[in-house]
């Protein structure tokens, strides 16, 4: 008998060669005679492992990681097709680690563990569970299941789903639409790229279940262009359930209608904007609409439209199966559930980190994270995206929660850690800040499209040395106005990086910028 | 390895193209995204084909291509070699990468080398936020990118010019 060898086939992992590893060892293992079957999973998120192969033995899933191409004569020399230990880049079995071990993974309880695109095994794994019990409920009992989780948006601005959903039921309409945001377009987030390129079912059971929550029949994923192979792999995995009546106009059996096609954005990072994202699907320029009307009441195409991140429609499925007490016994305070972090820029074990709210920064940096990945000292944290707050080391024990979060002063956002370490100029951060707004602003309102170019220039003063005291004092003042004077987060947000920077590293501020000849 | 659209201009493969996209709603980007996919670039007369099967104005239509980073109007090298240029890399060296790639290239973003091997364009994440700095070439990603791994890149593309000739 055959043993079966998985090895994961996410974005990260092919960019550290997992396709070019399973080509190989599938040549190498005809050579030896070894009998195995090749498995590409998708990937569990331990990315300073990856490739990481598992082996499928009686007493579990061993790994090996991480794997170059180079020890594959090693790891065949030493029998790891038959679960033996011996190579040095054996990890036991790899639900022990304990970097995976100690995670509360309710949304990413696949991701790495199945097939991405087998619907068998999703449906092995609790798969498509929830909208069997969907079917069976009324409309109202469905948002109340999803009220009752505590479940909030987690494309960062934390509103209720539940509620957002309500307005969209109680919105009469003919036609309604459930539109899914894949515009993951803040660095240091990839789980959105994570639940599409691993778990793709779960996305489509999600916004089936809201489809039927909220009465709409048609969904619209937003995808962004950077992910190809997200692309790629929701397209086969639409395919499939349509074959087997999971989308369509009788899914399973039921008489219901629930249609989804997968839209490309074009590298707009403003499209992550709700209105912006609704203008664009329609065909437009993504300028960002004014609010109210809300998406809610008047959305696509002028009709009541649920727009949630993936990640909030990817909890919807186990919500449904196992009860909303299941996922708000997770958590803390008014963030209830899981979160799902990200752990990335110079860290040593960057990855997908779920976690009940509650831990601190600190906690996930070190324990998870395990510091920097070049071993010198950590100075800067950014989370949130590009549009979230840097957080100095006396803010590293704040709780990872949306509220204590905001009483920093600071974002949780999509969950997004990007680590800096001690040779970060925080003025040139507070400088992209500004320069990345001037380059994504739609352009709608001015304090976000003139604003962002002023700030370019204020930072570069500041940076000369030029009149720096009044200048700081210019750039304060910048900054309060687009915070009150934008129409929308990516003018209203863009001074949260620069304030904290100032506030927090005031230092960089108060000197001439380095030369390269100092910086080398 | 995936290399840009290089099929020749041609009006009726894109009015074809274009009639078979148009009663979608919202159809202008898919029709934008199949035409670049098919001709590596949005040509100047296409405008005025989508807008007369939209019905819209070419200003509409124009607006729209010169709205998105990613539509372009001029037909690149035959790889785009994109750069991350947001947070995560930035704090694995991301700048001194993008100084390298333009220094050894000779050229700025959104030009092209003069062989016409590849055209240099910055990108705000590719998702790939553990592993920077990151590079994207036609569909694949790169991680953990260093000058010396940038250069051994260019190399392969250009290698692979010269044996396709």
């Amino acid at each position: 008998m055959s043993t079966r060898i998985y090895i994961p086939s996410d974005t990260t992992a092919k960019s550290l060669g997992a396709d070019r590893l399973a080509m190989q060892m599938a040549v190498v293992a005809a050579e030896r005679g070894v009998d195995i079957e090749i498995v590409r999973n998708g990937t569990r998120g331990l990315y300073w492992l990856e490739p990481l192969i598992e082996v499928d033995t009686a007493e579990g899933r061993i790994g090996f990681g991480p794997v170059k191409s180079k020890d594959l004569d090693t790891l065949f020399d030493a029998e790891f097709w038959q679960g033996k230990q011996e190579h040095p880049l054996a990890l036991g079995l790899v639900e022990e680690i304990p970097y995976l071990k100690r995670q509360q993974r309710l949304t990413f309880s696949r991701a790495g563990v199945i097939d991405p695109l087998s619907l068998d095994d999703y449906r092995a794994h609790s798969g498509y569970q929830g909208l069997a019990k969907a079917l069976e409920m009324s409309a109202q009992g469905i948002i109340d299941e999803v009220k009752a989780s505590g479940l909030r948006g987690r494309g960062g601005a934390a509103f209720p789903t539940g509620i957002k959903w309500q307005t969209v039921l109680d919105a009469p309409a003919e036609q309604k639409y459930i539109v899914c945001n894949a515009d993951e377009g803040d660095s240091g987030t990839f789980a959105d790229r994570l639940v599409m390129e691993c778990d793709p079912f779960m996305l489509i059971e999600g916004m089936t279940i809201s489809g039927l929550g909220v009465g709409a029949t048609q969904g619209y994923i937003y995808l962004r262009s950077e992910y190809p192979l997200a692309f790629e792999t929701l397209n086969n995995a639409i395919a499939t359930a349509y074959d087997n009546n999971l989308l369509g106009e009788n899914i399973l059996g039921s008489g219901r209608r629930f249609d989804l096609e997968v839209r490309m954005g074009a590298g707009a990072y403003i499209c992550g904007e709700e209105t912006s994202l609704l203008e664009s699907l329609e065909g437009k320029r993504g300028l960002v609409r004014a609010k109210p009307p809300l998406p809610a009441i008047v959305g696509l195409f002028g009709k009541p439209t649920v727009v949630n991140n993936v990640l909030s429609l990817a909890a919807v499925p186990f919500i449904l199966d196992q009860g909303a007490q299941a996922y708000a016994y997770c958590g803390m305070g008014r963030s209830r559930g899981t979160l799902p972090f990200q752990l990335a820029g110079n860290v040593k074990q960057g990855g997908l980190v779920e976690l009940a709210f509650g831990p601190s920064l600190r906690e996930l940096m070190f324990d998870f994270g395990g510091g920097t990945r070049n071993g010198r000292p950590l100075r800067a944290v950014q989370v949130g995206g590009p549009l979230g707050a840097y957080l100095p080391e006396s803010q590293w024990d704040t709780a990872l929660d949306y509220e204590a979060f905001a009483g920093e002063g600071a974002v949780l956002g999509h969950g997004g850690v990007v680590m800096f370490d001690d040779s970060v100029d925080m003025s040139e951060q507070a400088r992209f800040s500004m320069e990345f707004c001037v380059a994504e602003s739609c352009g709608k309102c001015t304090p976000c499209r003139i604003g962002s170019t002023r700030g370019v220039e204020v930072i570069d003063r500041i940076r000369a040395g030029e009149n720096r005291e009044a200048n700081l004092e210019l750039l304060s003042d910048l900054c309060e106005t687009m915070v009150d004077g934008s129409l929308c987060a990516m003018g209203g947000m863009t001074p949260f990086p620069v304030q904290s920077a100032m506030k927090h590293f005031g230092e960089d501020f108060a000197q001439p910028a380095k030369t390269e000849m100092e910086v080398a | 390895m995936s290399t840009t659209g290089t099929t020749p201009w041609h009006p009726e493969i894109a009015s074809a193209i274009i009639d078979e996209l148009k009663t979608k709603p919202g159809a202008l980007l898919p029709i934008l995204h199949a035409l670049q996919d098919r001709f590596g670039h949005i040509h100047s007369d296409a405008v005025a084909l989508i807008a007369r099967a939209l019905q819209t104005t070419r200003a509409e239509v124009h607006g729209v291509i010169s709205f998105y980073h990613h539509f372009r109007t001029e037909q690149p090298g035959r790889h785009v070699v994109e750069i991350c240029r947001a947070e995560a890399c930035q704090a694995q060296g991301a700048r001194a990468l993008e100084a390298h790639a333009k220094s050894a290239l000779g050229i700025d973003y959104a030009q092209t080398s003069d062989d016409r091997t590849v055209t240099l364009e910055p990108v705000y994440c590719l998702g790939n936020c553990a592993c920077g700095p990151s590079v994207r070439v036609g569909d694949d990603i790169h991680a953990f990118v260093t000058p010396e791994s940038f250069d051994e890149l260019i190399d392969d593309l250009k290698t692979e010019q010269l044996e396709l000739k």
